[in-house]
């Protein structure tokens, strides 16, 4: 009997851990020979613990499983409790596009075997045949951009450190995925570390870089641990190391913990940081492309851009941009959170509205309450009334409404939320993780806090001023700290004034 | 409690494990912290001499995370997620029921040095929030019953 019982922190956080012990227990007692896989999350976290046993007609989902619902593996499995049928005609796996998750949930993610059989490192083979500069322009052509949230194209960054004259090179995954919302570079390190392993190898070889680096957040300790173990396996099996694929190519990578820095996400604060340094912000130029890890041309890619890769490799640039809406190419990973009925991971092409992922996909809210707002792109993300539920996602789409997809989290309230609250939390929470570099962001932060207090004890001329300090935390910091945090905040004053009203009226 | 000489031993040892690494203070002081529940003050000259840098930056940089700690914690470690998903499904409530039932505020310890409660912005459960590490282990869904029954396992 094969058993699929997901290690992802989501699962585990639900009693997933538990679970596998009580199945084993069982297991033993019935004298049944059972084959437990650990695998990574169908992405359906209100299913979780979701176990999948494996049957002639393909693998049957069960879910969500508690410790009681165990002895009933072991009987008709028709008649379990928790039986949702065959796990492949779910309707919310069904309705994906899964090309960069198309391997997380299925595969053991510490089996290299399950790896090559699901099409892993097809793509790195392919690399291996091209030179730089082809690698380069197939992923230039494939139209992907950043997908921790800038939209850059990565293309461009790796042509110029492709073209950067240098004694070492450096590749560095952005693992530090500390917006809230946001669980996808965890779901996919944690269900399928050899993409991410494979995605580094091929930037490697298109930039001529033989070293790389995850840096990942402390706070993910089964994404490190997995992470850990899997560079081990790939160096053992020659995927990693002095000869790349018995290709004479070298790259190498090593896993690095951050220390609960949330600016560290920020490119240059993370650079810091692994150089052993206070995680602070550079000014730019240089860019790190030129001058990045130790002042060496460095590729700082997200998790989800660089796992993106070998399916690119895989199946051509032109298949990957067949996805998608305007320049948003290719999919995204839809990270569905906060007041949900249905939340998780959701990879899909570029182009659903807002109101159909809210509404259709994430069933509404947990709560049964209306929806009041959804923050996208994490705590520097706008909050969307339902009004602007029409907005396509895609990074322009988004833009153009003075909002961002950011790392593609949605975050979704009820009516009971106060969003002058929000405000004041948008502001605090910079001030807590503001580096302090730029006055903009270490000063204005808490002054925004400040600022909000007057708001909330019914000073209404305070809210010019909080408009104008926005403005100039948005066009006077260094990174994106200081100069998004305005998002949320001037989101949330301009699409629900009356919460910012409440007291005035209530005075007179 | 180790006596200085003990401590400054362990970190020797962790110094030269580390040897020749690139950007090694983080995974160092990662490694101390692991050793020792906490970074002893006595070390940071040790670590600075062995890096040839200045016991200055040691302190900025161990100063500049958060989750490098100057004191031991209590026992045990509540880390409560503050971050804007759990709060949209009752995590500032959660909080205040922590706050009262261990009576502490953030970042504070218990006087009997039982346990620490601690803020976390994200643990990446924001699909099953609110969500809490306590003692190392991820806890999804915490509500006010959950939290009481996980405060009286640690009794």
């Amino acid at each position: 009997m094969k058993i699929y019982l997901p290690l992802d922190s989501a699962a585990v956080a639900l009693g997933a851990d538990e679970i596998a012990e009580s199945i084993q227990k069982h297991a033993q007692a019935k004298a049944v020979t059972v084959t437990l896989v650990r695998n990574g999350s169908r992405g359906m976290v209100w299913l979780e613990p979701m176990v999948e046993v494996e049957s002639p007609a393909g693998r049957l989902a069960f879910g969500p499983m508690s410790l009681a619902d165990v002895p009933a593996l072991f009987g008709d499995l028709s008649a379990h409790p928790k039986a949702l049928g065959l796990t492949d005609d779910l309707p919310w796996l069904k309705a994906q596009t899964r090309l960069t998750f198309a391997r997380v949930g299925v595969i053991d993610p510490l089996s290299l075997d399950d790896y090559k059989t699901q099409g892993g490192l097809s793509g790195l083979t392919r690399a291996l045949g091209m030179d730089r500069a082809a690698i380069v322009a197939e992923v230039t052509a494939s139209g992907l951009r950043g997908r921790g949230g800038a939209g850059f194209p990565t293309g461009i960054k790796w042509k110029t450190v492709s073209e950067a004259v240098a004694d070492r090179k450096y590749i560095v995954c952005n693992a530090d995925e500390g917006d809230s919302a946001t669980f996808a570079d965890r779901m996919l390190m944690e269900g399928d570390p050899f993409t991410l392993i494979e995605g580094m190898a091929i930037a490697g070889l298109a930039c001529g870089a033989t070293k790389g680096f995850v840096y990942i957040r402390s706070e993910y300790p089964v994404a490190i641990r997995v992470m850990e173990e899997a560079v081990k396996i790939a160096r053992a099996a020659g995927v990693l190391g002095a000869s790349v694929l018995g290709c004479g190519k070298a790259f190498d990578m090593e896993v690095r913990v951050g220390a609960g820095a949330y600016v560290c996400g920020e490119e240059t604060s993370l650079l810091n940081s692994l150089e052993g340094k206070r995680g602070v912000v550079r000014a730019k130029p240089p860019l790190p492309a030129l001058q990045g890890f130790m002042g060496k041309p460095t590729v700082v890619n997200n998790v989800i851009s660089l796992a993106s890769i070998p399916v690119i490799f895989e199946k051509g640039a032109e298949f990957y941009k067949g996805f998608g809406l305007g320049r948003s190419r290719g999919t995204i990973p839809l990270q569905i959170a906060g007041n949900v009925k249905h939340g998780g991971l959701y990879e899909i092409a570029f182009g659903l509205t807002l109101g159909d992922i809210v509404d259709k996909i994430a069933g509404g809210t947990a709560s049964g309450r209306p929806v009041k707002a959804v923050q996208v792109g994490g705590p520097l993300g706008a909050y969307f009334p339902r009004s602007l539920f029409d907005t396509p996602f895609g990074y322009e789409e988004f833009a153009g409404k003075d909002g961002l997809i950011g790392h593609a989290g949605l975050t979704v309230f009820d009516d009971s939320a106060d969003m002058l609250a929000q405000a004041r939390f948008a502001m605090e929470f910079c001030a807590i993780e503001s580096c302090g570099k730029c006055t903009p962001c270490r000063i204005g932060a808490v002054r925004g806090v400040e600022t909000v207090d007057r708001i909330a004890k019914g000073d209404a001329s305070a809210i010019p001023l909080l408009t104008d300090l926005c403005a100039t935390m948005k066009a006077g910091s260094l990174c994106a700290l200081g100069g998004f945090t305005p998002y949320p905040v001037l989101s949330a004053l301009s699409h629900f004034p009356d919460d910012f009203t409440r007291m005035k009226d209530a005075a007179e | 409690m180790l006596d200085s000489n003990t401590t400054i031993a362990k970190v020797e040892d962790i110094l030269a494990r580390h040897h020749g690494m690139e950007g090694a203070l983080l995974p160092i002081l990662h490694a101390i912290q692991a050793e020792f529940g906490h970074v002893p003050q006595v070390v940071l000259p040790v670590v600075a001499k062995a890096m040839n840098i200045s016991r200055a930056e040691v302190h900025g940089v161990m100063s500049f995370y958060h989750d490098f700690r100057e004191e031991p914690a209590g026992r045990h470690v509540i880390k409560l997620c503050r971050a804007e998903a759990c709060q949209a499904v009752g995590a500032d409530r959660v909080a205040d029921h922590a706050k009262k039932l261990l009576g502490l505020e953030w970042h504070e310890t218990a006087k009997n040095g039982s346990v620490t409660l601690e803020p976390i912005f994200c643990l990446g459960l924001c699909a099953c929030g609110p969500a809490a590490l306590v003692d190392g282990k991820l806890v999804g869904r915490v509500d006010e019953a959950k939290l009481d029954a996980l405060v009286e396992e640690m009794k």
